[in-house]
């Protein structure tokens, strides 16, 4: 993907159709709603940024096959990454699917390896991965089961309002997330306080669009969760779920899917069905995997999202 | 290197089968097979006596279940590729069941 895109027209219809994988080191700066890319280290928006927060997902511990037979490696590699960054992120997000099938002692070796990680805080959301055979009980005990027991949760940072979502629990049609009427009824509640000039961050597993709901790859219920949050003058919406990069735009809603820490997912329809892309050139594993920095800046209404591989 | 995680694979495997269900290796015409493969149930309607054992094995990279939809019978845990799981049902009737994980696929057992 190329870096420079400020002579793009805003062409948003061509945009929502662009969905492409992004390279290493791509800077997203969000104005007013539209993306432009641009080279992660002149740009002064993140080195000036006011906090910044890192996006880690679906480390799918407990896999053992190609392409990755050794995701606490790569998980490890990703923290390393984390470690290195020039500033210390206030906090990192795992965006679920920690565990490949949901055992404790899966979700005691990431809580394990992410305390290795330099950062105020660890949130997490679960995945569908994470909820198996006892719709979440093990992973809301061990790792906190938000508002009511049910996962979800919002908190505030510097000005801005985050929203981590639950959407694998009671998976609708061909496996698409669903957020249930309990938690769209907290979501209003919880928006309800908030000015429209309140930039929010939403976390959640599964894609909140219909990216392609043939693979499950989206939330039946999510337009009603977007209904909540057109008021709102920035919206960032950050899942993890398809292991690929993947961006939209919809009004002032930027959806933004993240890479795996384990193994990419094909792209969309290509392939018989979802699942580990398992024929990746030699040597090229750490290309396709990685995590996500993303920087604030205050009163510009603007995120700065970088991703970065393992190499 | 390879060969490692073969032995890793019949190992989860065994494992698998052994916590499931006893009757499986003792009574094996009784059993009947269910392929967990390409993300469906194979044969997704299956006609077997009462008393009789059902083995599901997973073929799917991805993790599958057997989820039973109204407690007609325990669920599985999550089957990793090459993992079996086995239920015997003793009273007839029919038991729809479900891969939690992937709610299209879809089962059915039919018990005489």
């Amino acid at each position: 993907m190329k870096d420079d895109r400020d002579d793009m027209q805003p062409d948003r219809r061509r945009f929502l159709e662009c969905m492409a994988w992004a390279g290493a080191g791509t800077l997203w700066l969000m104005h007013g709603g539209v993306a432009h890319a641009g080279a992660l280290l002149k740009d002064a928006t993140a080195q000036n940024a006011t906090f910044g927060f890192v996006q880690i997902s679906d480390s799918h511990i407990g896999f053992h096959k190609a392409p990755n037979p050794d995701p606490v490696a790569s998980l490890r590699q990703s923290i390393a990454l984390v470690n290195a960054q020039p500033k210390r992120p206030d906090f990192v997000v795992h965006t679920g699917d920690l565990s490949h099938l949901s055992k404790p002692e899966q979700f005691d070796t990431v809580a394990e390896l992410l305390k290795e990680a330099r950062t105020g805080q660890v949130f997490y959301i679960p995945g569908e991965h994470d909820v198996i055979g006892d719709d979440g009980k093990a992973f809301f005990a061990r790792f906190g089961g938000g508002v009511d027991g049910n996962g979800w949760y919002s908190f505030d940072h510097h000005g801005v309002h985050f929203v981590a979502l639950v959407n694998v629990r009671h998976l609708q049609g061909a496996g698409l997330g669903f957020l249930g009427p309990d938690q769209l009824a907290w979501l209003k509640q919880d928006l309800a306080g908030l000015s429209a000039s309140t930039p929010i961050v939403v976390f959640a597993h599964m894609p909140m669009w219909s990216l392609y709901p043939a693979w499950g790859w989206g939330t039946q219920d999510s337009a009603q969760a977007l209904s909540l949050l057109k008021r709102f003058g920035s919206v960032t919406v950050l899942n993890g779920h398809i292991h690929q990069i993947q961006q939209k735009i919809e009004g002032n809603v930027t959806f933004h899917t993240a890479r795996s820490t384990a193994y990419p997912q094909p792209a969309p329809g290509v392939g018989p069905a979802p699942g580990p892309l398992q024929d990746l050139p030699a040597g090229k594993l750490h290309e396709y995997i990685g995590v996500r920095d993303v920087r604030h800046v205050r009163g510009s209404g603007t995120l700065a999202i970088t991703e970065h591989t393992l190499v | 290197m390879q060969r490692l995680f073969v032995i890793a694979a019949l190992l989860s495997a065994a494992c698998a089968a052994q916590g499931a269900s006893p009757t499986t290796s003792t009574q094996p015409a009784n059993t009947y097979q269910v392929a967990v493969t390409m993300f469906k149930f194979q044969p997704a309607k299956l006609q077997i006596p009462a008393g009789a054992t059902v083995t599901w094995t997973n073929h799917d990279e991805e993790p599958h279940t057997v989820t039973s939809a109204g407690d007609g019978f325990k669920s599985s845990p999550a089957l990793d590729t090459g993992d079996h799981y086995s239920a015997v049902f003793t009273r007839p009737g029919t038991y729809a069941y479900y891969c939690s994980v992937h709610p299209q696929m879809t089962g059915t057992i039919v018990v005489r």
